[in-house]
């Protein structure tokens, strides 16, 4: 079902910038049209683009955003999102305790 | 004239005329409309679900560019919990691959996370066992993580709790006493989903999920609402989902309050209000299945009821659309073609800022 539903009216998650979307909605209360705008204008691609996996895989792999495909050297799991929070300019609980706990600041 | 294949809420295939897609669509959001005092749909919009639910094409789908943010109650639990879990997979991995498939194999927007028993209270004996296990999948997922259960106040009532059951005390007139047993189940849950939420915030996650919330009515969705605004209070980063059990809070208790608004007898338009008065960060509204109508009398009905509360609402909506709910038939395998045009038709009139 979650599949049909994906297919039907999904983002597409990290295959796209449906994880960003989402994330601007969580943090700063971002209706989809505010989201969508907001991470568009940070990518610097249109809106159409946000959803359309060609574009977002290279645009996610010059920024370090994470790949649905994992590849050797490239930023996974906390690391895609210490990349996403910056980009983002939003607060990640799990980066920020990541950095606590590993002594990191800033 | 032609016939075309519809489906009923349990989602046995029939045959429907488009004049009598037409008149379900019709009836759907009059039904809605009366009972919610809301505004009906518009003709054209009537005329778009009409044309949705005609096609002859297996899957339909928004336009390229108006897809929304879609999220998964209890997703990860399913890909390995049984029959005795509900809709289970029944695949022996554990959550923390099952984030990782979510995030990579299914593209998932949010990843979803729970415990078998989807409940707050049975967390308390292992939240620490959780919280390793949130902590660990932290380092390896990049999307948004949500941790959810449900208030479920039924288990605060004896066998499984201390409390009498409001419904049975009810049953023997005992208004008095069955008030006194509400308030005290809810000051338990609120106890409750406030320690697991930190716990849970503390281990790195993104949003904590009040699902099925308002399953025992007026009480259950009392102890959601005063526990987001304690863990918001607590945790101003934590962002915290309420989603409902249906479109209607039953009245349990019958006088319970929050911020002055009586909370039984509330449709989604006004429960979003409260939703937002107590801090929750995203609002997800329910309009249950009815079985023995078609798919298309459902969905207008859905859509009836939702449109209104992402007017009203401040913050994003993510209405739940999953099986016995939003307009998807009642079965543990939804069919495609329904589950695309409740998708399409929900996403597309009500605005939606997420499934």
């Amino acid at each position: 079902m979650l599949e049909a539903h994906a297919m039907a009216s999904g983002m597409g998650g990290m295959r796209t910038a449906g994880d960003l979307v989402a994330r601007m909605e969580m943090a700063k209360g971002m209706r989809i049209k505010e989201a969508k705008e907001y991470v568009a204008g940070k990518l610097k691609v249109s809106i159409r683009e946000l959803s359309d996996p060609i574009v977002m895989g290279a645009v996610r792999d010059e920024l370090n955003l994470g790949l649905i495909q994992q590849m050797p050297d490239r930023p996974k799991g906390m690391e895609a999102k210490f990349r996403i929070a910056e980009l983002l300019g939003i607060e990640i609980n799990s980066v920020n305790r990541f950095k606590a706990k590993a002594g990191i600041s800033g | 004239m032609a016939k075309t294949m519809q489906r009923l809420g349990d989602g046995v295939v029939v045959e429907m005329t488009a004049d009598e897609v037409r008149k379900d669509v019709e009836e759907g959001t009059k039904d809605a409309a009366e009972r919610a005092e809301v505004p009906p749909l518009t003709e054209d919009e009537v005329k778009h679900i009409v044309g949705i639910y005609t096609r002859p094409d297996r899957i339909v789908s928004v336009e390229p560019g108006k897809e929304v943010v879609l999220s998964s109650d209890e997703g990860t639990v399913k890909i390995n919990a049984g029959v005795s879990g509900g809709a289970g997979l029944g695949i022996d991995c554990g959550r923390m691959v099952a984030s990782e498939l979510y995030e990579r194999a299914l593209g998932a927007d949010i990843i979803e996370y729970g415990h078998i028993d989807y409940s707050y209270k049975p967390l308390r004996p292992i939240l620490a066992d959780e919280r390793i296990l949130v902590e660990r999948t932290m380092l390896v997922t990049a999307a948004p993580f949500w941790y959810g259960a449900m208030p479920n106040l039924g288990l605060y009532t004896q066998p499984d709790g201390p409390f009498p059951n409001p419904t049975e005390l009810l049953n023997k007139g005992m208004i008095k006493e069955a008030r006194e047993s509400a308030e005290g189940m809810i000051e338990h849950a609120v106890r409750d989903m406030v320690y697991i939420g930190s716990g849970i915030y503390e281990a790195g996650a993104d949003c904590i999920n009040f699902d099925t919330t308002g399953a025992f009515g007026d009480i259950d969705f009392k102890a959601a609402l005063t526990a987001t605004e304690e863990l918001k209070k607590k945790h101003p980063g934590l962002m915290i989902n309420i989603g409902m059990a249906g479109e209607f809070v039953l009245g349990i208790h019958g006088a319970l309050t929050y911020d002055g608004v009586r909370l039984a007898g509330l449709w989604p338009h006004q429960q979003v209000k409260l939703a937002e008065k107590a801090g929750a960060d995203t609002f997800g509204p329910v309009a249950n299945i009815v079985t023995s109508r078609s798919c298309p009398w459902n969905i207008s009905r859905v859509i009836t009821y939702v449109k209104a509360c992402t007017k009203a609402s401040q913050i994003p909506v993510h209405s739940n659309m999953g099986m016995g709910v939003g307009g998807i038939p009642l079965s543990d395998t939804p069919p495609v073609d329904a589950v695309t045009r409740a998708s399409k038709a929900a996403v597309e009139i009500c605005q939606l800022d997420g499934v």
